[in-house]
C-alpha cells in the first residue's frame, strides 16, 4: 500500500471484506433505481450532476474557443447566443444549485446527525426523478435548438425570441419542484432526526449550511417557478403579462427574477461554505475559531440575502431611495461572508495543519472566493456598478464566486468524502497536481475578464472590438487548462473508485460524526444506535474509535500529543 | 497617478464630468478590497507554514477567537463598506439626476440600432452629436425589447425599456468620438448594436447646428437638418396643432387638464398620493401614457399621443413646457368649469 507523506496517514483497512455496506447489499439495477437509501440517492445525484457539469463545461469551452477571434471562429451568432444561454442554465440549475446539497447533502446530512435516513426517504427518491425529468426537458429543449435569451429570460425579449423558450423554462420549472422537495426534506430531517447528543449547536457546520440553504430554496424557488411559468405563457399564448405593449411591465419581471436569483447565489455558495467549514477544522485538527459565528452568519446570509436583489437593477430604472437601500443591504450581506472567511483562517491558528487535496482546494477557494467577494462589494457600490453592470467585470465576478467558490468546494468535498463514500483512498499526488492546475487554469480564464470589463467589453457579445483580443486569448487558453485539469480529476477518481487502497473508517482522524461509522457505511449508516459524546470538533482528546456492531468503539493507535 | 492606475486597470478615457470621480472611487475600492484579500491569503499561508502538521493524529487545545477580536473585525469591515456605500450612493444620485439646463435629446432604441432625435427636429441613426461642456439629457425608450445605452468613456449606462421613458445625462469634457454599446442582451445582433457619440467643440457644434456637416477625424457627417427656428416656438405650434390647448392653459388656470405654467421641475401629486417631479421623462410619459400617472384632482380623459407625435415634436413640446417654467400666473378671465366628457366619447385630438 502506498501512502504519500502529506501529514495524514490513512488507517489501513483492518476489516473482513465481507462486511455488508450500502454498496454491496445489492447489485441489481432495480436496487439502485428504486432505492430509498439517502446514500444511494446521493450517488445517483452525484453521477447526474457530474454529467450536467460535463455538458455545461463543453459549452463553456466552445464559447471560449469562439472568442479566440473577434469575428466568427467556429460558430455563428445565433448558435453562440443559444449556447451561452444553455451554458448558464445547465450550470446554474442542473449543476450548481443541486450539486452539493443533493449529492453530498443527501449522503452526509443524515449521517452527520446520527440518523438512519432523511425524514421522507420516498419523497427523496421522487425528488431525484423530478430532477431527472427536469434534466430531460432541458435536453429536449437543447435538441429543439435551445433558448437564446440568456439564463435570465428578460422580458419582453423572452416572449418574442425565435428560440425554444417554452421547453426550456418548463424544464427549469420542473427542476424547481425537486429543489423545493429536497429543501423541505432537509429542514424536517434536521429538526426531527438528530441522534442523542446532537444538539443544535453540536451539529457539524455542514448541516447548518444545508439547513440555511434549504430555507432559501423553499422560500425563493416558488417565485422563480411562477415567473418562469408566466414567461412560458407569454411566449406560447402571447398573453403579454410582461409585455409593455399590452400593459405588462418588463421591469416587474426583473424584480421577480432577481428576488429568486439573488438568493440563488447563496443557494449555490452556502453549501460550498459548509464544505469548507468541515475541511478546515479536520485538516487543521482544531475546533473552528468560532462555531457560532459560522452558524449564525449562515442564517444571516439566508435572511439578509432576500433583501438585496435590487443591486442587479441599479441601471434598470429604480428610484434613488431603492437603489440606496439595496446598496446598503448588499454591503451588509458581504459582512456575513467575511465573518466566515476570517473564522476559517483563524481556525488554522494553533492547529496542526496538514496538506492534502481538500486543503489545496480550500486555499484555491479562499483566494478565489475572497477575490470574487471583494469584487462583489465593488459592484455593489452603486456608482461603480453603472460602469460595470452587464460587462465582463460582472461575468468575472460571479464566475469567481460560482466556479472559484462552489466548484472548488465541490472538488474539495469530492476528495474529502471520497474515502467515506467509496471506502477507498484517491491518489493524493494526482489530487494535488490537478488541484493546482484547476486553480491556475481558473485564474487565467477569469482574471483577464475583469480587465475586459473595465475596458467596457459588454457581456453576451458575439463580435467584439479587436482591442480586446489579447485578453480574450489568454482567457480561452486558461479555460482549456481548466477543462484538462477537470478531465484529469475525473479519470483518477474513477480509477481510484475501483483500485484505491482501502481507507478505513476515519482516514483524516476527524471528529465529525460521519467518520464514526465504517467506510463505506452500512445500509443504515451506523452499525449500532450512535450516541455522540464528543463535540464534532473536539480535538483535545483522541478519536474514540469507529462504532462497531453492538455499540462498542474501537480506539485507534495512540495519538501524538 | 490617475493615468497610471487607469492604464493598469485598463479603463477607457475619462470623457465625462463624472468619469474621473467614479474612477477615483474605483481605485480606492479596488485597492482596499484587494489589499484586504491579499492580507487574508497571506495570513492563511503564514498559519499553514507556522502550524504545519508534525505528527500523524495530533491533539490540539481548544482555541476560539476572542469576542472583542470578532467585533473589531466586523466593525472595521462594516465601516469600510459603509464608506464605499456613502460615496458610491452620492455619486450615483448625482449621475442619475440630470441638471435642469441640460439639452434634451430623444433616444429610441430598436433591434439593432439607435435613433437620436434632436429638439430642432433633426434625427440621426447610430451617431449622437453633442457639444462639449454642456449637460445633455437623454430621454430614452425602446420600440421592442430592453436595450441598454452604454458609453464606457463616460462611465454612463442606463437601460432603455419599452413602454417607459427613462432619462440619463452626461456632460462630455473632451471633444472626440466615443463608442456607444448596447449592454442589455437584445437578440441575435446584440453585439452589433454599436453607435458613436460625437462630441464637438463649441464652434464645431455651432456649425453643426447651422446645418453644416462637420468633418471629424473619424469622418462622421452631421445629421440632416429639417426644421430650424426657436424650439419652444415650434413646441407651441405643435401644441396648438394637436389640440392640447383644448384642455391645458398657459396662464396658471386649471382647466380640463392642469396648467402648463410653472409645471416643469415642479412637484406634482398623483391621485394615488405619489409625488413626482415633472422632469422630461415625466412630461413625455404624460403624453404617451397619460393613464399611468394621473394628476390628483383630474380625470383620466387625456388621449394618448403615442404614434401621433413624432420624437422631435415631443422634444419641442417638452422644450415649450420648460419655457413656461417661470411663467407668471395671471388669472385674467376665469374659465368656465367644464365637465370632461366621459371616456366612451373620448375623441381624437383636433387636427
Ligand atoms: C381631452 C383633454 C386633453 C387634451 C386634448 C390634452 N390633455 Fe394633457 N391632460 C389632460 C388631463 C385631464 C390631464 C390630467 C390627468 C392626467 O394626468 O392624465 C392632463 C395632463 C397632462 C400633462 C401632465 C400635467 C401635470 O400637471 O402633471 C401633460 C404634460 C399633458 N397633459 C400634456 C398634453 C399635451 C402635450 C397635449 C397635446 C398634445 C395634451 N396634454 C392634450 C387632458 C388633456
Ligand atoms: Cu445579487
Ligand atoms: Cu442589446
Amino acid at each position: 500500500m502506498t501512502t504519500i507523506d502529506v501529514g495524514v496517514v490513512p488507517v489501513p483497512h483492518r476489516e473482513a471484506p465481507s462486511r455488508e455496506t450500502y454498496l454491496n447489499v445489492a447489485y441489481t439495477v432495480k436496487s439502485w433505481a428504486l432505492t430509498t437509501d439517502h446514500k444511494r440517492i446521493g450517488i445517483l445525484y452525484l453521477v447526474t450532476t457530474t454529467f450536467a457539469l460535463l455538458l455545461g463545461g463543453v459549452f463553456a469551452l466552445v464559447l471560449r474557443t469562439e472568442h479566440l477571434t473577434p469575428d466568427q471562429t467556429i460558430i455563428d451568432a445565433y448558435t453562440y447566443n443559444r449556447m451561452f444561454t444553455m451554458h448558464g442554465i445547465v450550470m446554474v440549475w442542473l449543476f450548481m444549485i443541486p450539486s452539493i446539497p443533493t449529492a453530498f447533502g443527501n449522503f452526509l446530512l443524515p449521517m452527520m446527525i446520527g440518523a438512519k435516513d432523511v425524514a421522507f426517504p420516498r419523497l427523496n427518491l421522487a425528488s431525484y426523478y423530478i430532477y431527472v425529468a427536469g434534466v430531460v426537458w432541458v435536453i429536449v429543449a437543447l435538441w429543439m435548438g435551445g433558448a437564446d435569451t440568456g439564463w435570465t429570460f428578460y422580458a419582453p425579449y423572452s416572449a418574442h425570441s425565435p428560440s425554444a423558450v417554452v421547453p426550456t423554462v418548463f424544464g427549469i420549472f420542473i427542476l424547481g419542484w425537486s429543489t423545493i422537495i429536497t429543501g423541505v426534506n432537509f429542514i424536517v430531517t434536521t429538526h426531527t432526526m438528530r441522534a442523542k447528543g446532537v444538539t443544535w449547536f453540536r451539529m457539524p457546520l455542514f448541516v447548518w449550511a444545508m439547513y440555511g440553504v434549504s430555507i432559501i430554496q423553499t422560500l425563493a424557488t416558488p417565485v422563480l417557478a411562477i415567473s418562469l411559468l408566466i414567461v412560458g405563457i407569454d411566449h406560447w399564448f402571447d398573453w403579454g403579462l410582461f409585455d409593455p405593449h399590452r400593459g405588462g411591465d418588463p421591469v416587474l419581471y426583473q424584480h421577480l427574477f432577481w428576488f429568486y436569483s439573488h438568493p440563488a447565489v447563496y443557494i449555490m455558495i452556502l453549501p460550498a461554505m459548509g464544505v469548507i467549514s468541515e475541511v478546515v477544522p479536520t485538516f487543521s485538527h482544531k475546533n473552528p475559531a468560532s462555531y457560532k459565528a459560522i452558524a449564525y452568519s449562515t442564517l444571516g446570509i439566508a435572511f439578509v440575502g432576500f433583501g438585496t436583489w435590487g443591486h442587479h437593477m441599479f441601471v434598470a430604472g429604480i428610484s434613488l431611495f431603492d437603489a440606496a437601500a439595496f446598496g446598503v443591504l448588499s454591503m451588509l450581506v458581504a459582512i456575513f461572508s467575511a465573518i466566515k472567511v476570517f473564522t476559517w483562517v483563524l481556525t488554522m491558528r494553533r492547529g496542526s495543519v496538514a496538506v492534502a487535496t481538500p486543503m489545496i482546494y480550500f486555499f484555491a477557494f479562499l483566494f478565489l472566493f475572497v477575490f470574487g467577494g471583494m469584487t462583489g462589494v465593488a459592484v455593489a457600490t452603486q456608482s461603480l456598478d453603472v460602469h460595470w453592470h452587464d460587462t465582463y467585470f460582472v461575468v468575472a465576478h460571479f464566475h469567481f464566486i460560482m466556479v472559484g467558490g462552489t466548484l472548488t468546494a465541490w472538488l474539495a468535498a469530492l476528495h474529502y468524502w471520497f474515502p467515506k463514500i467509496t471506502g477507498r483512498m484517491y491518489p493524493e499526488r494526482w489530487g494535488i497536481v490537478a488541484g493546482t492546475i484547476v486553480f491556475a487554469g481558473f485564474f487565467m480564464t477569469f482574471f483577464p475578464q475583469f480587465l475586459l470589463g473595465n475596458g467596457g467589453m459588454a457581456r453576451r457579445y458575439y463580435y467584439y472590438d479587436p482591442v480586446y483580443q489579447p485578453l480574450h486569448v489568454v482567457s480561452t487558453v486558461g479555460a482549456w487548462l481548466l477543462g484538462a485539469a477537470m478531465l484529469l480529476t475525473l479519470c483518477y477518481l474513477l480509477v481510484a473508485c475501483f483500485t484505491g487502497p482501502p481507507a478505513g473508517a476515519n482516514p483524516w482522524d476527524s471528529r465529525s460524526y460521519e467518520w464514526y461509522t465504517p467506510s463505506p457505511p452500512p445500509k443504515h449508516n451506523f452499525p449500532a444506535e450512535p450516541v455522540f459524546e464528543l463535540d464534532p470538533y473536539d480535538y483535545t482528546v483522541p478519536f474514540p474509535g469507529e462504532l462497531k456492531a453492538g455499540g462498542e468503539q474501537a480506539p485507534q493507535e495512540a495519538p501524538h500529543a | 497617478m490617475n493615468n497610471l492606475l487607469r492604464g493598469l486597470l485598463n479603463l477607457p478615457p475619462q470623457a465625462s464630468t463624472y468619469a474621473q470621480d467614479v474612477d477615483l472611487l474605483h481605485y480606492f475600492v479596488i485597492s482596499a478590497t484587494m489589499l484586504g484579500a491579499l492580507f487574508v491569503f497571506l495570513l492563511a499561508i503564514y498559519y499553514l507554514v507556522r502550524y504545519r502538521r508534525r505528527h500523524p493524529r495530533p491533539l490540539t487545545a481548544q482555541v476560539s477567537t476572542a469576542v472583542p477580536v470578532e467585533i473589531a473585525i466586523i466593525g472595521g469591515l462594516l465601516s469600510l463598506f459603509l464608506v464605499f456605500w456613502v460615496v458610491g450612493a452620492s455619486q450615483y444620485n448625482h449621475m442619475m439626476t440630470a441638471p435642469p439646463d441640460a439639452i434634451p435629446i430623444y433616444v429610441t432604441a430598436k433591434q439593432w440600432m439607435w435613433k437620436f432625435s434632436y429638439p430642432d427636429g433633426r434625427a440621426s441613426m447610430d451617431v449622437l452629436t453633442v457639444p462639449v461642456n454642456r449637460p445633455v439629457t437623454l430621454v430614452m425608450t425602446s420600440r421592442d425589447v430592453i436595450h441598454s445605452f452604454y458609453v464606457p468613456a463616460f462611465r454612463m449606462k442606463h437601460d432603455v425599456v419599452p413602454g417607459r421613458y427613462y432619462t440619463a445625462w452626461f456632460q462630455a469634457n473632451t471633444p472626440g468620438t466615443y463608442a456607444i454599446e448596447c449592454a442589455e442582451y437584445c437578440g441575435v445582433d446584440h453585439s452589433r448594436m454599436i453607435g458613436h457619440v460625437q462630441v464637438l467643440s463649441q464652434p464645431d457644434y455651432g456649425r453643426w447646428l447651422d446645418g453644416q456637416g462637420v468633418r471629424t477625424a473619424e469622418g462622421f457627417a452631421g445629421a440632416s437638418a429639417t426644421e430650424g427656428g426657436d424650439l419652444a416656438e415650434t413646441g407651441r405650434a405643435v401644441a396648438s396643432r394637436n389640440g392640447c390647448f383644448n384642455c391645458h392653459t398657459l396662464d396658471g388656470q386649471p382647466h380640463i387638464g392642469p396648467t402648463w405654467a410653472r409645471l416643469y421641475d415642479s412637484q406634482v401629486t398623483m391621485n394615488d398620493g405619489r409625488v413626482l417631479v415633472a422632469d422630461e421623462a415625466y412630461l413625455t410619459r404624460s403624453m404617451m401614457d397619460p393613464q399611468v400617472d394621473l394628476v390628483a384632482g383630474y380625470k383620466g380623459v387625456m388621449p394618448t399621443y403615442r404614434g401621433i407625435l413624432q420624437e422631435p415634436e415631443v422634444a419641442a413640446l417638452v422644450e415649450f413646457i420648460k419655457s413656461l417654467r417661470s411663467q407668471p400666473f395671471q388669472p385674467v378671465i376665469r374659465l368656465p368649469h367644464v365637465e370632461p366628457i366621459n371616456s366612451a366619447q373620448r375623441q381624437e385630438p383636433q387636427p
